[in-house]
């Protein structure tokens, strides 16, 4: 079944990734899609958007972000240099104002001044409030209860900034729940909202346009590990929610064939339907591999027998959810990139060894990626170089974990 | 030829507006759809929209959402919907539509449902969440069958999108009366009689109205620009609150 891999993953005008993403909404949603293409289409070639938001990444974000040469996890691992892309050292920690930046920018040239986001680790959430704040725009954030819960912090931080947090009750009470009550509440007001969606996934053109806007990440990371090393990387290993950090690192070396690209998906505590969220998990009774539409886009769906949506477990709420981003579902099939699983308790051993190795508590969800990549690194030789996306810093897990640590 | 074609001809000919319950099959459970919707009919109902429960119904607001989720409690799936509507149709002559999210659908396998479709009795499908971009292959499916596939027209679309849709369209237009999600509100918007008059201009199928027409005067109302009225959350809300009732069929006759 080997295929020879793809070097190149780019949509059709409809958001197609072959089978995957395109469109799946209530009509009501096809005219301000097609408004937002359009906006995004336009932005895209105009040199003053580009201008707007890469200042705005540099004085207000912190970008470049650092390629730091973490050497007590590379002797721990005992194999291929690891280096670690420093998202977390970003302006509210995460990853995820790229993307808010760039929709923000876009929501202010279309002239919305309701901005509604669905968040699930509180990372999405904030940087949302963040640019609200920063732009005077009116913020609504959709959040699970149990994420409530489990964020509370973020959840403090988004009212700090101004932003009404929204909680959701419905179904588990996650990021799925919140991403419904945000389309519920777009398709109700789409004249003045902007729904500025935190991932890799939903209806065309926000694969798309996450992609672009997080593809910053791996553009600085190609050219910092080209003038550090001299040489493109053996492995680019990064968490996967719903995709888009990960996609943000791969994005800019698809075409370097010779480069694994290496997706961690949240296993959670268990292999059977409901106990984890690993949408490529193929296992009997996972409920996973299977393609599927949920909330606006066709890829991979944790489900039952019945096409109903499963439910999902993660010690991480960014990563607890049953879809994944549809460029991820085509980088799957053509066999460019691979997807791997980290069960919960790997996730917690990967944030305390970050922590005592190298001084960096990092997220829940970036934590996934910790120790499977130090097991890809162990396999490759000394002169080799691998980079795990550090996604996010952990300040808002730190008491979760507080709450779980044997005494 | 199309009970639903027929339906709409005969309303026609009598000069009536035509009247579309929904409800949700498996609410409260499947025995007592199967007595609804043999009920409805007796009632009157020119077609039923029978919902099909889904986990995560983006377009439906909280009564409808509540009434799929309390069908999943029973494990309601679309092979009992199927079967109930077999199970009815050897009582009533009334058109049914399949009234569903996509996945589900995809799950069970375009052409067999179209099989299914066919034998059971199913008149017409209309997906929330397919646009008729994406429904070329469902396009194809349900017209082998003679199953007619129902597009839905909002506010927000735009004419030349309409005329577009109205191409694909077979069956009736049904028209979104707001931009928002199922539930009950207190009047009709204006943009539905200037929706339904664009929709005319692109189309000779008749059209119906639904979302939000919770009252016997909103019904009346909209006969007034279209050809029938959908009425959801109002039923599925009385259905509800005597959902605990054993009786509740008798219950909901003596109401109404
Ligand atoms: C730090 C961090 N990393 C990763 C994720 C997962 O999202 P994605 O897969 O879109 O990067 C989140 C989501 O909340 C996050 O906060």
């Amino acid at each position: 079944m080997q295929k020879s891999p793809i070097t190149r993953s780019e949509p059709d005008e409809h958001g197609h990734w072959g089978e995957f993403g395109g469109r799946y909404v209530p009509e009501t949603l096809v005219a301000p899609l097609d408004e937002l293409t359009n906006e995004f289409m336009r932005a895209r070639q105009d040199p003053n958007f580009w201008g707007e938001c890469n200042q705005l990444l540099r004085d207000y974000c912190g970008r470049p972000t650092p390629l730091f040469h973490a050497r007590r996890l590379t002797a721990h691992a005992g194999g291929a240099q690891i280096y670690l892309k420093r998202e977390d050292l970003l302006h509210t920690g995460a990853h995820k104002i790229n993307n808010a930046v760039g929709q923000a920018l876009l929501a202010r040239r279309m002239g919305k001044r309701r901005v509604i986001a669905e968040t699930g680790a509180g990372q999405h959430g904030v940087a949302t409030a963040t640019v609200c704040a920063l732009f005077g725009l009116h913020c609504v954030v959709y959040m699970g209860a149990e994420d409530v819960r489990r964020q509370a912090l973020n959840v403090f931080r988004m009212r700090l900034l101004g932003a009404e947090v929204i909680t959701v009750n419905a179904g588990t009470r996650t990021l799925k729940d919140a991403i419904n009550e945000a389309l519920r509440d777009w398709v109700t007001n789409v004249d003045d909202t902007y729904y500025l969606l935190g991932s890799a996934l939903g209806p065309h053109p926000y694969p798309l346009m996450v992609r672009q806007f997080q593809s910053v990440i791996g553009r600085e990371a190609r050219e910092e590990i080209l003038s550090v090393t001299g040489k493109l990387p053996r492995a680019l290993i990064a968490c996967v929610g719903g995709g888009s950090n990960a996609i943000g690192l791969f994005h800019p070396f698809i075409a370097d064939e010779q480069v694994r690209l290496i997706g961690v998906e949240a296993g959670g505590r268990g292999d059977s339907l409901g106990e984890h969220a690993a949408r490529f998990h193929s296992g009997t009774a996972s409920g996973g591999g299977q393609v599927g539409v949920l909330q606006g886009t066709m890829s991979y769906v944790l489900q039952d027998t019945n096409g109903q949506i499963a439910t999902t477990h993660s010690i991480s709420a960014g990563l607890d959810y049953s879809a994944i981003g549809p460029e991820h579902a085509f980088l799957h099939n053509s066999g460019r990139a691979e997807y791997i699983r980290a069960s919960d308790a790997e996730a917690l051993e990967g944030f305390r060894l970050c922590a005592r190795l190298e001084g960096i508590i990092p997220a829940l969800e970036t934590s996934h990626a910790i120790m499977p990549a130090i097991r890809v690194a162990h396999e490759l030789s000394r002169d080799e170089v691998i980079i795990i996306n550090l996604s996010g810093r952990g300040d808002k897990d730190v008491q979760l974990v507080a709450g779980l640590q044997p005494q | 030829m199309s009970r639903i074609r027929d339906t709409f001809a005969e309303l026609k000919h009598t000069a009536r507006g035509g009247f579309i319950p929904f409800i949700t099959a498996g609410d409260p459970d499947l025995v007592t759809t199967e007595l609804l919707l043999i009920e409805l009919a007796a009632a009157g109902a020119d077609i039923i929209e029978l919902g099909v429960p889904f986990s995560d119904p983006v377009a439906d607001g909280e009564v409808i959402q509540r009434a799929s989720e309390r069908a999943l409690r029973k494990g309601v799936t679309l092979s009992d919907v199927l079967r109930c509507v077999s199970n009815v149709k050897q009582h009533i002559e009334v058109p049914i539509v399949l009234f569903s999210y996509l996945n589900p659908l995809l799950k069970f396998g375009k052409d067999q449902l179209a099989e299914e479709a066919k034998r059971t009795g199913v008149d017409a499908v209309l997906i929330t969440d397919l646009i008729p971009e994406e429904g070329g292959p469902w396009i194809t499916a349900f017209h082998d069958h003679g199953i007619e596939l129902i597009f839905l027209v909002a506010p927000t679309t735009s004419n030349d999108r309409l005329a577009r849709i109205a191409q694909l369209a077979s069956g009736f237009i049904y028209a979104v009366s707001r931009s928002g999600v199922t539930g009950e509100r207190n009047e009709i918007p204006r943009d539905a009689e200037s929706l339904v008059k664009r929709a005319r201009a692109a189309s000779d199928l008749p059209i119906a109205v639904g979302f939000g027409i919770s009252t016997a005067e909103q019904v009346r109302q909209v006969w007034r620009f279209a050809d029938a009225a959908v009425t959801g959350s109002a039923i599925v809300r009385q259905i509800e609150s005597l959902a605990d009732s054993p009786d509740l069929v008798a219950r909901y006759e003596a109401k109404n």
